[in-house]
């Protein structure tokens, strides 16, 4: 426990290296749930004007996907 | 090059690909952090504040190829009036403003100890803050205008006028007296640094890389949809007489 505390403690200089750790991790983590949500956003979209229009350009878009 | 530059193909590439520099990120992630917080030792002047390194400079490193990405998307998109390559650019930017924004943070929270102050208007720092603010401005300019060709050409321009900062950045350390360090892992001959510190900071840095990779597949594929989307619509509005159906789909989504 008290090794534990030690580490945590960071030779003192704890309240610089965890802040910066937690940092990074939440603006990588922001930027995955941003990027993804922002994908599924437009994939929906995308779908849902397809199907109420499903002319031409669904049916090339298909064609070049296969 | 141009095989991959129609957004078919790039689709499907990217798909191909996404799901190896994801794991390749989680994987890189994991041992970086297990070398940089546990398994290495710490400074003998700064003592175990020299764990800020290891995500301090690799979030300086991604700043920089970040903005040269995009850069050389605008370049391509300017000359060549490439669509995608404007796209890339569009996505590039928050990413590379983001890690900017941890470089310059985690620099203050390593500066404080270190130097006994947060921030100082030092060559090094100085001209990584105009990082931020070009990122910002590249931003700011893609969505001033009503034409996304407009903005991405207004944006392109300044990505290019702005890429002058990052040899600046790079050689700030060796052209002034500053507060911050020189380099010290790509010396001319041997990195003077420790191999058990550079290890972390190698892992930490291809960690960096493969989530940019990651990230920038996403937001592009994004991109595609979107322009496929603003596509749909606009023959929506210009082939139904009154445009009932365009506004009738464009109520329902939102």
């Amino acid at each position: 426990m008290t090794s534990l505390a030690t580490y945590f403690s960071m030779g003192g200089y704890a309240a610089f290296v965890w802040p910066s750790y937690a940092l990074t991790a939440v603006v990588m983590v922001g930027l995955v749930v941003v990027t993804w949500r922002g994908l599924k956003a437009r994939e929906a979209e995308l779908k849902a004007l397809q199907d109420v229009m499903p002319r031409r350009r669904a049916r090339t878009h298909e064609g070049q996907g296969q | 090059m141009h095989r991959f530059a129609n957004p078919a193909r790039f689709l499907r590439l990217a798909a191909a690909i996404q799901p190896w520099t994801a794991g390749a990120t989680l994987i890189l992630l994991g041992l970086g952090l297990y070398f940089g917080l546990v398994d290495s030792p710490a400074d003998y002047q700064q003592g175990e504040s020299v764990r800020i390194m290891y995500v301090h400079v690799p979030s300086a490193w991604l700043a920089m190829a970040a903005y040269s990405t995009m850069a050389a998307a605008s370049g391509v998109g300017i000359i060549w009036k490439h669509p995608l390559a404007d796209l890339v650019a569009k996505a590039a930017s928050p990413v590379g403003a983001a890690f900017t924004f941890v470089c310059l943070v985690t620099g203050s929270l390593w500066g404080k100890p270190m130097w006994g102050t947060w921030w100082a208007w030092d060559a090094r720092l100085t001209s990584m803050l105009i990082l931020f603010f070009l990122y910002l401005g590249h931003m700011a300019l893609l969505n001033a205008f009503d034409d996304p060709t407009r903005g991405a050409k207004a944006a392109g321009i300044l990505a290019l006028a702005g890429f002058v900062n990052i040899p600046i950045i790079k050689f700030s350390v060796d052209w002034w007296n500053t507060l911050h360090q020189p380099a010290s892992v790509s010396r001319v001959g041997m990195p003077a640094i420790d191999p058990a510190m550079l290890l972390p900071l190698m892992l930490m840095g291809l960690a960096f890389t493969t989530f940019f990779v990651t990230i920038l597949l996403m937001r592009v594929r994004s991109e595609i949809l979107a322009v496929k989307v603003r596509a749909i619509r606009l023959t929506q509005i210009h082939s139904v007489p009154g445009s009932a159906t365009g506004e009738l789909v464009g109520e329902s989504l939102r």
